[in-house]
């Protein structure tokens, strides 16, 4: 844990992304998320860090709407992506998750080709104009996710038929392919080998270079690696959020000690 | 002693080997349950079924063999002695079992005793009048000769009754010593009592197919003898349906066929999107309170008794049709395209509604198959439902979408009292869908219904259409299952 004071930390301040400020989040009678203010900055790694269960997933999935697919679920408070309200009722959800890609836990390609998986959002979204075109989107995203060289001599094999780790790294071509500005990702790894777990690491730390990227982890150490800023959650509330490097080594609240040291969780 | 008896004196013999056999477990242990092998029941059930079973197999063995060994032998006596005699060995049969049956029955009504039977002289006693008497007809005058085979069934039959009757007891008190002998503490009986209840669920098993097995071959043999008396290319290669009672029909299935898959063809098109719709609105945007009430409410659709379906078509679909395409400038059209209530489209329509519960209810479940995930990914994309519908879902769901179509299109092609009803009489090849036409299912009822002779094609032909008609669903389900199949094994 000491390489991460190394790692040069662009401490700078840059454009917010995503201002969440007194989010509250109900499932039927339970409080799922309570009071929750966290400011997503532009072209950072910011993780979610937290015990099972403490509401993490279910914020991120309040990023981009997901949770409208519950019929018991109720969100308040504001969500701002670049400083628009995503809960107004002029807001089109279907746009907002062109805008706001998401990645799951488990990957989930669909059972079609590897080609018509990465074509599937830029042909939804009228991206390409003709064929050549999307060849070239479909290319580009997969270079991006890392995994053009294992698969562009079988673009037409189904895309379930890959390993897991390439599997997952499919789906983030296939968020990737719709040019997002927020990438949300749901314990990417948490189904992966150690080597896969490696892959998309790395490809995270270089889809920063374009995105936003808010990913939820089990991993301390995974949340240490490939973010720059930290919040930990815990029963449902934000506990403390900051630099990845002060979180780690310097916790403000007792609570994320005891969590980063192991006596919670 | 009647059957009945033996049967329930066999089910006492059990419950008193079940009690036996499980205080004996116990003592063998001195009361203590903890030590035995299984649970004392175990050794009971064990005891009951060892006494049971082997007696009723042999029972039920017996009662179908006995007839038939008897049968046999008493009609090789026949043969032998009256061979001059112009009737045939099968009358005389019968001639025998039935004067054996009247006097099973003179001698249990106390009209005639053993004795009198022994010494009774065909040719002074009429004993035709006398059975008569007692309600039992026969067609001629009793002979000798008869009198005599009768005898001897009789007495045949009597001792092959108490034979039965001495070996399932005898089975029974066997079965009951020897697995009482075996109680004993350290005696797994649990286990066997396992295979018991194997072997029951195992013939329950094999009994559904045995008995599909029957009836294909007794379709078969029937279908056989068709083909015996009328050429099998008339039949498949003819084109007329005119079946004629006094001989030389013409019996060609073509145009029955014809009529078959069109209506079945018009019932798909009504079901299949219909049904599919509902069930897409009901898995995906149905809430689950609507679903709740709206999903129990489509499936009584499938309760709804054919002949009543029938009725539908008849007095409210089939006028319904003619107002709209009939009765020139009284009609809603001004046509004149349709006269008689019954034609193709009336009985496709109401079938096609018949079918809608059973193509929503399994694309339904077919759909609700579908990963939550896939949806995810695709609403996650900034899809809209309908998009992940249409291009992740029923992609996913389509071989066993497919699967459910062909089993709606077997039941279609199976489907009778409907077409009896809504479809009409008339056998014909046309395209013309507001024409009367007809099925198989419809022609095998009319082939079978009234005074029929079972040696004439006109009757046999019906088992040659049934077959077929076998043939044809039996694919479609094989084809179904084998979709259904290859589509499970699609997220693994």
């Amino acid at each position: 844990m000491n390489d991460m004071t190394l790692t040069e930390r662009n401490v700078d301040i840059k454009d917010i992304k995503i201002a969440a400020s007194n989010v509250q989040v109900h499932y039927g009678e339970t409080h799922a998320i309570k009071d929750v203010n966290v400011s997503i900055e532009d072209k950072t790694v910011t993780a979610f860090i937290g015990p099972s269960g403490c509401g993490k997933s279910t914020f991120l999935r309040c990023l981009n709407r997901m949770n409208d697919t519950i019929q018991t679920c109720s969100v308040k408070g504001n969500i701002l992506l670049d400083g628009e309200d995503i809960y107004d009722k002029r807001v089109d959800v279907v746009q907002l998750r062109a805008k706001v890609g998401m990645v799951f836990q488990k990957p989930n390609p669909f059972p079609k080709s590897i080609y018509d998986n990465v074509a599937y959002g830029p042909k939804i979204h009228g991206m390409a104009r003709g064929k050549s075109e999307l060849d070239e989107i479909v290319e580009k995203a997969l270079r991006r996710a890392a995994i053009w060289e294992e698969v562009k001599d079988r673009l037409n094999a189904p895309g379930t038929g890959l390993s897991g780790g390439q599997q997952q790294r499919l789906c983030i071509a296939r968020a990737v392919a719709t040019e997002p500005e927020v990438l949300l990702m749901d314990e990417p790894c948490s189904a992966l080998d150690p080597i896969a777990t490696a892959q998309v690491e790395e490809l995270i730390d270089e889809l920063r270079q374009r995105f936003s990227v808010v990913i939820v982890t089990h991993s301390m150490q995974q949340a240490a690696r490939v973010s720059q800023k930290t919040a930990f959650f815990h029963l449902g509330s934000l506990v403390e959020f900051g630099e990845t490097g002060q979180i780690f080594t310097n916790p403000n609240d007792p609570r994320t000690e005891s969590y980063i040291t192991g006596r919670i969780g | 002693m009647p059957t009945f008896w033996l049967i329930a004196c066999l089910f006492l013999m059990s419950a008193a080997g079940f009690i036996l056999g499980r205080y004996r477990a116990v003592l063998s242990t001195g009361g203590e349950v903890r030590k035995l092998h299984s649970l004392p029941s175990y050794y009971g059930y064990n005891v009951a079924l060892s006494t049971l079973l082997p007696a009723l197999a042999a029972l039920a063995l017996w009662s179908i063999l006995q007839p038939l060994v008897i049968d046999a032998r008493v009609s090789g006596m026949i043969s032998t002695d009256m061979n001059s005699e112009n009737t045939s060995a099968e009358l005389m049969m019968s001639d025998v079992q039935r004067v054996s049956e009247g006097l099973n029955i003179a001698v249990a009504r106390n009209e005639m005793t053993n004795e009198e039977i022994r010494v009774m002289d065909a040719d002074t006693v009429d004993l035709r009048s006398r059975l008569a008497d007692l309600g039992i007809a026969l067609g001629s005058e009793v002979r000798p000769e008869i009198l005599t085979a009768a005898r001897q069934h009789q007495d045949m039959t009597h001792a092959g009754r108490l034979m039965m009757t001495i070996v399932v007891v005898l089975l029974a008190i066997v079965g009951f010593a020897r697995s009482y002998g075996l109680t004993d503490k350290d005696f797994r009986a649990r286990n066997v009592v396992e295979r018991c209840v194997f072997a029951l669920l195992a013939l329950a098993a094999s009994l559904a197919i045995l008995t599909t097995v029957g009836i294909v071959f007794s379709m078969l043999f029937e279908t056989i003898s068709f083909f015996g008396l009328h050429s099998w290319k008339d039949f498949f290669l003819g084109t007329t349906w005119a079946p004629n009672f006094r001989g030389d029909s013409e019996l060609s299935i073509l145009p029955l066929l014809w009529g078959t898959i069109y209506i079945s063809l018009i019932a798909l098109l009504v079901a299949v999107p219909i049904g599919l719709y509902a069930a897409i609105y009901l898995s995906e945007y149905a809430s689950s309170s609507t679903r709740s009430f709206a999903k129990p409410l489509l499936e009584i659709l499938a309760g709804i008794p054919t002949i009543v379906y029938g009725l539908f078509a008849l007095l409210t679909v089939g006028p319904m049709l003619v107002r709209i395409f009939g009765r020139g400038s009284e009609g809603l059209l001004g046509l004149t395209w349709m006269t008689g209530a019954t034609s193709v489209l009336t009985a496709g329509l109401v079938m096609g509604i018949m079918l809608i519960p059973f193509v929503s209810s399994l694309s339904d479940d077919i759909i609700n198959a579908v990963p939550q995930s896939m949806r995810d990914a695709s609403l996650g994309l900034g899809a809209t439902k309908s998009e992940t519908v249409r291009q992740v879902v029923i992609p996913a769901a389509l071989p066993g979408i497919v699967g459910a179509v062909l089993l709606a299109a077997s039941r279609a092609i199976g489907e009778t009292m409907i077409v009896v009803m809504g479809a009409g009489a008339i056998a014909k090849f046309s395209t013309n869908p507001l024409e009367a036409m007809t099925t198989i299912t419809t022609r095998i009822v009319s082939q079978l219904t009234g005074d029929t002779d079972f040696a004439s094609p006109e009757t046999l032909v019906a088992f040659a259409l049934g077959l077929s008609l076998f043939v044809l669903t039996l694919g479609l389900n094989i084809l179904a299952l084998a979709i259904v199949r290859t589509y499970r094994e699609q997220y693994d």
